[in-house]
């Protein structure tokens, strides 16, 4: 358990933030540019001293304002992967590896640089200088060498925000590989809602220097009461799902949820793995009556519990599909005209394509 | 080519330059990175001491020299009555004027170079773990190595050439501080000292010219070793 309490002031802006994150697992710290998420985790790594706060890993006290104990970043033991992976520039990606793991404490355990070397696929830039080395190379080595300093918690500032788009969809599996494999605590800092949705367990949102929300991702997902969530074109319900078969000659997948079936473009993981998936609100439509002679792929009974007010002229309806729930964004227009209420019950229509393409 | 005298002020020259440089380097250094990192009163005030020997009259720079460091001077008493040195006219002395004056050369460099080292990196060697001395010694040493090497060159160039200062604190004395410049002072003041001055002008601007040539070239090699793009 990670538990965090912070306020500091900046001349025009106050951090205020409050939170815990169960660990291990991965926390999403989630908000818009200039929000304090990354001063949140400067102050986390002990790179900046906040007027007031407490930061307790698992029992360890790192930091206690009132208690006058301020653990210098040298001795808190997380390991920062930076935005601008900051390798040693005059020293070779082996030497900068072993950087950390020279001065990592006798008797932690982790991950050996074999071991590291292979997760990230780096063994052929070992001799290179980082100068040599591409985007996207430079941030796997820097998330190596973190890992190699053998942290108690792993701290990621925006590890992808510096790459361009083919860079990223480089690095982020190794990013998953990383947190499936060696099971540390990681605390994520992103203003990229696909980087929350294929990483995180836990989000936690902040907004202005506040934190408005925290907890499960797909419980937090699924509220209509949070802007920052809920008004984003991408907004819409996580779902977590089963792999339960694929069809090759359709170009299909079926993926199980706790509300029935989903059909999807055809995915590579293996049947029995687990995933979880954003259905975008925009894109499920709904039906009064069963619906007949669609192409959509996917209609499921649903019960409407919600009407809530998204952007003008919209409503966001919460529907309960199972034990599951979907977002839906549809025109007030045809709330109206469809006579929507709480406690009817609907389709919910999504079309397979809409689950194509990045952050599907 | 030159006459042994000739010689022996070339040998001193170079002799009293690099003393300077070698005793100048380490507190350059250090002054360099508190002003460049160091956050404390009297910040603003050291910066202008440091920089005081490029701006006042070298002459005067000896006479405040001569006035510390002399017999009877605060500090130069306590010298001769504790440890028996005598800075005065001495190459000793020499070397020491040398340095106050090249000083500020090599404290510019360094400070260049600091300016250009990413506080990043050092953040980034503290998370892993790296104290305040190893991360100096391990990230920023390397790092500003060549601001290092370029102050130390240029301080040691412009040593070979300190007039003022020295003429005036360690005094024009054959064999112990009669340098370059001072010699060919004397001479150009000899009659029939024509000669030997054309050719101790001729070494010296050579030395100048091999001196710049040299940083060039280490900078060059260092930053290739650094990992750094060269220009």
């Amino acid at each position: 358990m990670l538990e965090v309490a912070l306020r500091h002031r900046f001349p025009g802006f106050a951090l205020e933030a409050r939170f815990a994150a169960p660990m291990p697992g991965v926390t999403a710290v989630f908000g818009p540019s200039g929000c304090g998420k990354s001063t949140l985790l400067s102050a986390v790594a002990g790179l900046l001293r906040p007027e007031e706060g407490r930061v307790v890993l698992d029992g360890t006290v790192l930091l206690d304002t009132e208690a006058r104990l301020v653990l210098p970043p040298e001795r808190r033991r997380c390991g920062v992967v930076f935005q601008d992976a900051r390798l040693f520039p005059h020293l070779s990606v082996e030497t900068n590896l072993r950087y950390g793991l020279r001065r990592a404490p006798r008797g932690a355990e982790g991950p050996a640089l074999e071991e590291v070397v292979a997760l990230l696929g780096i063994g052929h830039l070992l001799h290179r200088r980082p100068a040599a080395l591409s985007g996207g190379e430079r941030q796997r080595v820097a998330l190596g060498r973190a890992l190699l300093s053998r942290p108690r918690l792993m701290l990621m500032d925006e590890p992808l925000a510096a790459l361009d788009a083919p860079r990223r969809a480089e690095v982020l599996p190794y990013l998953a590989r990383v947190r499936d494999r060696l099971r540390l605590p990681i605390l994520l800092v992103t203003h990229a809602l696909d980087e929350v949705d294929r990483l995180a367990d836990h989000l936690v949102l902040m907004e202005a220097g506040r934190v408005l929300a925290a907890g499960p991702i797909e419980t937090l997902a699924a509220r209509t009461d949070l802007p920052l969530l809920a008004s984003r074109r991408d907004a819409g319900a996580l779902l977590a799902c089963t792999v339960l078969g694929h069809d090759p000659l359709r170009g299909l997948t079926r993926l199980r949820f706790e509300g029935g079936e989903l059909r999807v473009p055809l995915r590579e993981e293996a049947p029995g793995t687990a995933l979880r998936i954003r259905v975008r609100a925009r894109d499920i439509s709904v039906s009064t009556e069963e619906p007949r002679g669609l192409s959509v792929q996917n209609v499921l009974p649903a019960v409407l519990e919600a009407i809530d007010p998204a952007a003008p002229h919209e409503a966001m309806l919460r529907l309960r599909v199972g034990q599951a729930v979907l977002l839906a964004r549809i025109t007030g227009d045809a709330v109206a005209r469809l006579g929507l209420r709480p406690g009817q019950r609907l389709w919910a229509l999504v079309k397979s394509v809409a689950f194509a393409g990045p952050g599907a | 080519m030159l006459t042994p005298e000739e010689w022996g002020a070339v040998r001193l020259s170079l002799a009293v330059a690099l003393r300077s440089v070698a005793f100048g380097l380490p507190p350059a250094v250090l002054v360099a990175w508190l002003l460049a990192r160091g956050r404390f009163p009297g910040r603003a005030l050291l910066d202008a001491l440091v920089h005081l020997p490029l701006v006042m009259p070298p002459v005067v720079v000896g006479w405040l020299l001569l006035v510390t460091f002399g017999l009877r001077g605060p500090v130069g008493s306590l010298l001769n009555d504790w440890f028996g040195i005598r800075l005065v006219f001495t190459t000793a002395g020499a070397s020491l004027a040398t340095a106050v004056m090249s000083f500020p050369l090599i404290v510019r460099a360094v400070r260049l170079s600091l300016d250009a080292v990413d506080p990043g990196l050092e953040a980034a060697a503290r998370t892993l773990g790296a104290g305040p001395l190893d991360r100096f010694v391990t990230v920023t040493l390397p790092l500003i190595a060549p601001g290092i090497l370029a102050g130390a060159i240029t301080a040691f160039a412009a040593g070979l050439g300190e007039f003022g200062a020295v003429i005036t604190f360690a005094s024009n004395i054959p064999g112990e501080t009669q340098t370059l410049p001072l010699a060919i002072y004397s001479a150009t003041q000899t009659p029939g000292g024509e000669a030997t001055a054309a050719r101790l002008a001729a070494v010296s601007l050579a030395l100048a010219v091999t001196g710049l040539l040299l940083a060039d070239l280490a900078g060059r090699r260092l930053a290739l070793l650094l990992g750094r793009p060269v220009r």
